[in-house]
């Protein structure tokens, strides 16, 4: 990582990408130790290609990673902006007297903070109900044997290749019948176990070394307190990144609370955002903060547990 | 929980209950997520199918036969709906799994601190709902002379073009539609990304050397080594962007609302709909399983067509 750095200390030779990886270089940590290496010639001009060819994918990559984040930018500098300034022309890509006026009234013409919280009671309830369930099955499925377990694992993975807008209609009448219609428990219910964390505990148990859990059945453990005191400690990593998964899921879910949600009060924050966009269809500024709200605190959440998620990625793919 | 092998009645005959010994726990262990699934995907699943053949009604329903079948084959906006739903996948996966593929192969000889920071910040678009997205593109798009597409497009003397608000056909599709593929196709497919680079860390570094001797450049690197290799990726990859793309819905909802007219109007979009706007369970139900039989067939071809047995 470090002999990178030392591409800008020396005259340049030949051509190569240039603002791009500067600006890059410029935020790397650079280890004291490979300064000396910095001020030594370069050994030999096929490492000068080799160093080209590694940095010259920057030229693509660095414009590809600011326009995915352009929109987080854009929805940050609108969200900034006085009403009457967002619709000047020319558009201005910096906010030039930026303003907290849009949240402000944010804050006053929507219950967001109550949205907030139903998002916060839904995600979190879906997400206690993924640990716990998707954990107990696929426990069941890494350790124990029973009769037509193939059977019930193939069953419940086929279920993957149910679009879930099949199952919208019956499903929406049985939360009715249940009397759960406009209720935060009728979005939760039907989101409590789901096939991606049963497929990744397992995978997970599987890798588990088995002879503490047989120690702790010899000492007398029931099979409940083998689950609960032995296999779900040693899983943590994949309880983690089955929990923040499902939370960040949960949180963002949409078509789903905007069938069962009815009430302004009992909204998500999703839904209650896109609510605002048709109360407020020409107040931008305010359509971009309840944007902002909603997005922030998942940002956050991400940044936080980054590598839970690229590894949550990367195992649920191995099913292939 | 606590209780689990010990709820036998002694009177279980002794194969019953030498049976229950050894498959009880499991049992127990995977009865409620079994129970989930049965209840909130089968049943429905099946209950959506007997739907499909009915005349729902809140007081009773009636059997109609293939009736809302029939209806849909020659119902215009379902026409259109199914169309747009092509439309958009084809163009969205088929540049989805190419960007996620070069993308990941950029990155890849890159530093590793470096290649996690590309792979964080093509991931953070994923962990935000697709509703506040979808927001800022409206916006960026709007017809306005003050919409952020519509300036950038009066430096070059052009426009002001209705993005979102113009059904007027253009290459064979409409204005408004072309927007929300747009929309979606700057879109960083993080998944993609993230799997595919995972994907190329297994493939020995050798290949490339040997290539790089005999004389290969980057191109012939890609399309020779990388390309083949990454095949069942590609299939993975494909597969779930396929039926991501037939389930959009927050894109469509949020920019356009299914318009102008029906110009934007998607498969689920139109299910949502018939649904829970105007109630027509049979409907609705039956539009469903048109979409499932579509996705179904697409998924098996996709299978047919990029399976092979890669080994390396």
């Amino acid at each position: 990582m470090a002999t990178e750095s030392e591409v800008s200390d020396r005259p340049p030779r030949e051509p190569r990408p240039q603002m791009p990886t500067d600006d890059l270089r410029e935020g790397l940590p650079v280890p004291a130790a490979a300064l000396p290496a910095a001020a030594a010639p370069p050994a030999a001009g096929g490492r000068w290609r080799r160093r080209r060819e590694r940095f010259s994918s920057l030229i693509i990559v660095v414009p590809v990673a600011l326009i995915a984040l352009f929109p987080f930018y854009w929805m940050v500098a609108t969200a900034l902006t006085p009403r009457a300034a967002a619709i000047r022309v020319p558009p201005s890509l910096f906010p030039t007297d930026a303003t907290l006026d849009n949240l402000r009234s944010l804050f006053e013409t929507a219950p967001i903070m109550l949205w907030a919280f139903n998002s916060l009671l839904i995600a979190a309830a879906i997400m206690v109900g993924h640990v716990v369930f998707d954990s107990m099955a696929g426990y069941a499925f890494a350790r124990k044997r029973f009769a037509g377990k193939a059977l019930i694992f193939t069953l419940i993975v086929s279920s993957l290749m149910i679009p879930v807008h099949v199952t919208l209609v019956p499903r929406f009448i049985l939360i009715t019948e249940l009397g759960l219609n406009n209720n935060l428990l009728g979005v939760i219910a039907p989101s409590i176990a789901d096939v991606f964390g049963i497929f990744l505990m397992r995978q997970f148990m599987q890798s588990l070394p088995r002879e503490l859990e047989e120690a702790a059945r010899v000492d007398g453990a029931n099979e409940w307190q083998v689950f609960r005191h032995i296999v779900m400690p040693l899983s943590r990593p994949a309880v983690a990144t089955v929990g923040i998964f499902s939370f960040v899921g949960a949180w963002n879910a949409f078509l789903w609370p905007l069938i069962v949600l009815s009430d302004r009060s009992l909204l998500t924050l999703p839904v209650g955002v896109a609510l605002l966009q048709q109360e407020f269809s020409t107040n931008i500024g305010l359509q971009m903060a309840g944007a902002l709200v909603g997005a922030v605190p998942m940002i956050v959440l991400f940044l936080l547990f980054q590598r839970h998620f690229l590894e949550g990625v990367r195992v649920g793919a191995l099913k292939g | 929980m606590t209780a689990i092998a010990t709820s036998q009645p002694a009177r279980t005959p002794g194969r019953l209950r030498r049976f229950w010994r050894h498959n009880g726990a499991g049992y127990l262990f995977v009865a409620p997520s079994l129970a989930f699934f049965i209840i909130f995907i089968f049943i429905p699943l099946g209950w959506s199918f007997l739907l499909s053949f009915q005349d729902f009604g809140f007081r009773e329903s009636v059997f109609i036969g293939l009736d809302n079948y029939v209806a849909l084959l020659r119902d215009p906006i379902f026409h259109q709906a199914a169309l747009n739903t092509v439309i958009y996948s084809i163009f969205t996966v088929a540049v989805w799994v190419l960007v996620a593929m070069i993308l990941a192969t950029l990155i890849h000889p890159l530093p590793p601190r470096l290649r996690t920071f590309f792979r964080a910040a093509y991931y953070l678009p994923a962990v935000t709902s697709a509703v506040f997205i979808a927001l800022v593109w409206k916006w960026v798009l709007n017809a306005n002379p003050w919409g952020l597409a519509n300036y950038l497009l009066s430096l070059f003397g052009a426009g002001p073009v209705g993005f979102i608000s113009d059904p007027s056909p253009f290459l064979g599709a409409n204005v408004a539609l072309w927007s929300v593929i747009l929309s979606s196709v700057l879109t960083i497919p993080a998944v993609g990304v993230v799997l595919y680079s995972a994907a190329l860390a297994a493939i020995p570094r050798e290949l490339y050397e040997a290539a790089e001797s005999e004389g290969a450049g980057a191109l012939a690197k890609f399309r020779y080594i990388t390309v083949p290799l990454l095949k069942p990726v590609t299939l993975y990859v494909a597969v779930i962007y396929t039926i991501a793309a037939f389930e959009v819905f927050e894109r469509v909802y949020v920019m356009t609302g299914g318009g102008p007219g029906y110009a934007t109007h998607t498969i689920v979009y139109l299910i949502w709909r018939t649904g829970f706007r105007f109630s027509e369970y049979g409907l609705a139900s039956a539009q469903a399983f048109l979409l499932f039989a579509v996705i179904a067939t697409i998924s098996v071809i996709q299978f047919r067509a990029l399976r092979s047995d890669v080994e390396y």
